[in-house]
């Protein structure tokens, strides 16, 4: 199929103009022409895409500043076309905190794993969802430590294997995982958190909805706005990108279940 | 380098942390983010209790929820192109640690001041100076520097924030005042610099929102290709090296010492006074005290060693500057050590005393 397209083309090479086309899908302006280094099926890629999509939508480009974790996304920065700064493993919302007192008009988002977000940044996570921080909190779910090979995450699911927790994790050792949305929804300064995922298209449309709620809140300046995505890790769960959409849905999605876990009273 | 002054002399008697506080606001701090500590609370109390009062003053002060916190909100802010700050004393120092590495690498200017209490571990609310090597080796991991100015009352408590913010913006580099919690918590005459007198440096690099006409600005210290990385390292070193010319130092009768004290901070105010006893018992002692810390003035102490018997380094801690000391002079004299620890203070007799001592030898 593909084949006999890319024939009719070059039949026609010349005499073609853009006139001929109508475009309906292009890459972003707001995403950087850098190839992502991710994983084959990984969620992140697909995830910083939407997010920029969205930023180009309302046209924000010009006024938005990231800040990148240390884990698989610390290089989004090298993806997303915006001004963004790398913060060590953790403070992603101490740094934005940071960005946002001192340029309160400007929209500024966080984008962490569960590692970083979870376990070592758990203090700047609750405190700045406390303090309401004017900002967007974008936080990957992926259960494991990706960037590291594949250790076990405060989110790691109960019996699931990784490199540190080779017989599956044992809730009677470490715990249960954290769900860390359902923890910051008791916080007065949590505007709106939502749980979703990238696994289809149809996933995909709404967190791309979730985004725009989420920068239209902050213009508002309404609080912290808190968005998990329930992603996977091909590599890191040792799977097939197919697999691991499989794994979502019947392991994953039950301990972390989809849907908004606070919208704001109207 | 001269410190700005009101010529108007607005002096007040003040403890050394409100009037660095009170110069901070002068030098028009865009925020300050910190955790409270003692011996140095008085500096966020300071701040949250006037700059509410003040409509001129639109400074952001947050305390935040740890030092960790603070010094990456500082990263975050100094990103953006603020002019911000942190205080902190000893453990909360060593927290920071981490922020500062990265700040360092990152090449971003912001204030950090030290009120070292005695350590290690919680240690002593008392003054000491055992932060020493930790401040002006680096501190945090990997190759760097801080600009570090050692203030020794409570006058350069508050001209060192302006002296600071100058050198950090100048080099884009983190700088410490480094004090103590004596010059804290003492109170003195101070005159305060004039609001508004220090101009803020452009920061074109800044994450402040990308325009259409210019690559988009990123603020980072990850470079993971070690050829990468080594050329942004030799950046650095060339940054510190253009740094030394930067040396203060300040001299007290050494035209014609024999004996020469070396002490920065409080421990050179206390110097002062066993330099005019010796002279009242007839020994030729002066005194070096450094101003700044890093870079350090091992020059003047080099030539100095050509002139003088011995010297004896001062320092309330285990012997930390006396390494900087015995490498400027490279083994021309030989160059004692006295000091107390744990948040003790050396009275001016028991300096004179050890002078006497090693002269006796």
């Amino acid at each position: 199929m593909n084949e006999k397209l890319y024939l009719e083309d070059e039949e026609n090479l010349g005499t073609q103009t853009e006139e001929n086309y109508e475009q309906v899908y292009c890459r972003p302006n707001t995403l950087t022409d850098v190839p992502f280094h991710y994983c084959p099926g990984c969620g992140h890629s697909v995830v910083h895409k939407v997010l920029m999509e969205v930023v180009e939508e309302i046209g924000i480009q010009e006024e938005i500043i990231g800040v990148a974790p240390v884990g698989c996304s610390v290089f989004a920065y090298h993806y997303m076309n915006i001004d963004m700064q790398e913060a060590a493993h953790g403070r992603a919302s101490a740094v934005a905190t940071g960005i946002k007192r001192v340029l309160p008009e400007k929209y500024v988002f966080s984008y962490q794993g569960d590692g970083d977000l979870a376990a070592i940044g758990t203090a700047e996570t609750i405190h700045t969802v406390n303090r309401g921080e004017n900002i967007l909190m974008v936080f990957i779910n992926n259960g494991i430590y990706g960037m590291t090979g594949g250790q076990m995450a405060p989110t790691t699911l109960p019996g699931m294997v990784t490199s540190t927790s080779p017989y599956g994790r044992d809730v009677s050792m470490v715990g249960n995982p954290i769900k860390i949305a359902d923890l910051l929804c008791l916080l007065p300064g949590a505007y709106y958190v939502t749980r979703q995922a990238v696994h289809n298209p149809n996933a995909v449309r709404k967190l791309k909805k979730a985004f725009m709620k989420a920068f239209e809140y902050q213009k508002q300046k309404k609080g912290t706005c808190f968005i998990e995505v329930v992603s996977n890790c091909p590599s890191g769960w040792k799977m097939t990108p197919v697999e691991t959409i499989k794994y979502l849905e019947e392991k994953m999605f039950p301990a972390y279940p989809l849907g908004d876990l606070k919208v704001p009273k109207n | 380098m001269e410190n700005k002054t009101n010529k108007n002399g607005d002096a007040r008697l003040m403890k050394g942390n409100e009037a660095l506080a009170e110069a901070a606001l002068r030098a028009n701090i865009d925020a300050y983010f910190g955790y409270p500590i003692t011996p140095q609370s008085e500096v966020i109390e300071y701040l949250t209790r006037e700059v509410p009062n003040r409509k001129e003053i639109k400074t952001v002060v947050l305390q935040a929820e740890s030092e960790v916190a603070s010094i990456n909100m500082v990263y975050g802010a100094a990103g953006a192109g603020a002019r911000v700050m942190t205080s902190s004393s000893s453990p909360g120092i060593s927290l920071m640690q981490e922020g500062i590495s990265y700040i360092a690498s990152a090449q971003l200017p912001c204030l950090i001041v030290n009120v070292v209490r005695g350590g290690p571990g919680l240690g002593t609310i008392q003054p000491s100076q055992g932060d020493y090597f930790q401040a002006t080796k680096g501190g945090g991991h990997g190759d760097y520097h801080l600009i570090v100015l050692a203030p020794a009352s409570v006058q350069e408590m508050a001209d060192f924030v302006f002296d600071a913010f100058k050198l950090a913006e100048k080099y884009r580099n983190p700088a410490m005042i480094l004090a103590d919690g004596a010059l804290g918590q003492m109170m003195e005459k101070v005159i305060l610099p004039e609001a508004g007198s220090l101009p803020k440096a452009p920061a074109p690099w800044a994450t402040t929102g990308k325009p259409k006409d210019r690559d988009h600005n990123i603020i980072t210290s990850l470079f993971i290709q070690p050829e990468e990385m080594e050329k942004v390292n030799l950046r650095l070193q060339e940054k510190y090296e253009a740094i030394q010319s930067e040396v203060r130092y300040e001299e007290i009768k050494t035209d014609d010492a024999e004996i020469l004290l070396v002490a920065f901070g409080l421990s050179s105010r206390i110097c002062q006074k066993t330099v005019d006893l010796a002279r009242e018992k007839g020994i030729k002692v002066g005194l070096l005290r450094p101003i700044t810390v890093y870079p350090y003035p091992y020059a003047r102490l080099k030539e100095l060693a050509n002139q003088v018997e011995f010297m004896l380094t001062v320092e309330m801690n285990a012997g930390q500057m006396v390494e900087d000391v015995r490498l400027a002079v490279e083994g021309k004299v030989p160059v004692y050590f006295i000091g107390r620890m744990g948040g003790m203070i050396l009275s001016p007799e028991d300096i004179l005393h050890k002078v006497e001592s090693v002269k006796e030898k």
